[in-house]
């Protein structure tokens, strides 16, 4: 029996020469066992080294994979091509990215983003940062949904707000600031609070909760986001009813 | 060379997906709710006119089929809107014994569905009852 394939069709943009982006076909070996990724490394090395992705891991764990594949957001490395075959599957780079070429997106405002929340432990006594900060399994439980996430941006693709305000921190940035506001060793919820109970914030947020469908870490960005708006809420009366006390 | 290309988003997007398809329905639930608020005040504003006399004509009005119908299109928005949020309730108010959830089931009730029937109920029997 002859091999069977299957077609992938595949975005492409070329910044030094293209106005706008083009869809290239391939066609490629059928294998019940390959994901969506295999099919695009094997166009890669057997039929057109020119075309540019991100991977890494292969196994969900790196975050660096995510494309559009038939319009929605995905890992590559966990979307098999059995579950498309026979159909052409449709291969696009992340929505609401700039693109820098082919399937690679411009990753520089999320980057920002993540960084505006601090997303690390802020503590007053760093003067004693060799002590150790002892943690309960039920304070660990506490955020450790939130912490699983691995940056892969698929919540950002998924998200309707960002396409009318891009300056959004989003689902991954907030959920990971509130992740920081939830654990016992941190003393930097005032800090964050300023940016996540902004307009771009947690208030900016719909509540559409594709986020949380398309997350592959099971982190529940949408989830977060109103927990947060609900800790922001409190923040807020507490600043405006003690406003001499303790905050 | 960096020249980054910015593609528009999808203008059908709320159609794309089933989550995204009922999250439109929920929100146009919000409109029957607000409509219906507007013909409740409307409503109270010419009671408070006609005053008892002239209750019977303002019922015959509600009776209309019309009226039936916004009446039952209001409430079945109601209804959807309010059970779809109950379910989202664990979401957003998560509960923990020590390192165990609260199941999502328990927090849409205690927090949702349980009031909402007792509620509905008392306020049944004290209209009807
Ligand atoms: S929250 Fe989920 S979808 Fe978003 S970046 Fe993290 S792992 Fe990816
Ligand atoms: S290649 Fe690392 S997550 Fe897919």
């Amino acid at each position: 029996m002859p091999q069977e394939t299957i077609t992938l069709e595949v975005f492409r943009y070329r910044p030094e020469e293209d106005k706008q982006s083009t869809f290239q076909n391939y066609d490629v070996p059928y294998h019940e066992h390959w994901v969506v990724l295999d099919a695009i490394n094997w166009i890669k090395d057997n039929v057109d080294g020119t075309l540019s992705y991100r991977w890494s891991c292969r196994m969900g764990v790196c975050g660096s994979c995510g494309m559009m594949i038939n319009g929605e957001p995905k890992l590559t490395c966990a979307v098999f091509l059995k579950d498309y075959f026979p159909k052409v599957i449709r291969v696009e780079p992340l929505v609401n990215f700039p693109v820098e070429r082919d399937l690679v997106i411009d990753m520089d405002g999320f980057m920002e983003k993540l960084k505006s929340v601090k997303p690390w432990i802020i503590r007053d006594d760093t003067d004693q940062m060799d002590q150790e900060y002892l943690q309960t399994p039920s304070q660990l439980a506490a955020y450790k949904d939130f912490s699983m996430c691995i940056n892969c941006m698929l919540c950002y693709s998924a998200c309707p707000v960002l396409d009318g305000d891009p300056e959004f921190i989003g689902p991954a940035a907030l959920a990971l600031a509130h992740r920081y506001n939830l654990d016992s060793r941190d003393k930097g919820n005032e800090q964050r609070q300023d940016i996540m109970g902004a307009e771009e914030g947690v208030w900016g947020c719909a509540f559409v909760g594709e986020c949380t469908e398309v997350c592959p870490k099971n982190v529940n960005p949408a989830g977060a986001i109103q927990q947060a708006k609900i800790a922001s809420t409190k923040a807020w009366y507490r600043s405006v009813l003690l406003p001499w006390g303790k905050r | 060379m960096r020249n980054p290309l910015v593609r528009p988003y999808p203008k059908d997007w709320f159609l794309r997906t089933r989550a995204y398809r009922l999250f439109m329905l929920r929100e146009l639930t919000s409109v029957c709710i607000a409509g219906y608020l507007v013909y409740l005040i409307w409503w109270l504003y010419k009671f408070n006119q006609v005053g008892a006399e002239g209750y019977e004509e303002l019922l015959s009005f509600v009776r209309h089929p019309v009226s039936i119908g916004m009446h039952t299109i209001a409430l079945i928005a109601a209804v959807w809107h309010s059970i779809t949020w109950f379910n989202l309730t664990p979401s957003v108010m998560p509960m923990r014994i020590g390192e165990d959830k609260v199941p999502d089931v328990v927090i849409s009730i205690a927090t949702g569905f349980g009031p909402w029937l007792v509620l509905t109920g008392f306020i049944l029997w004290a209209t009807l009852g």
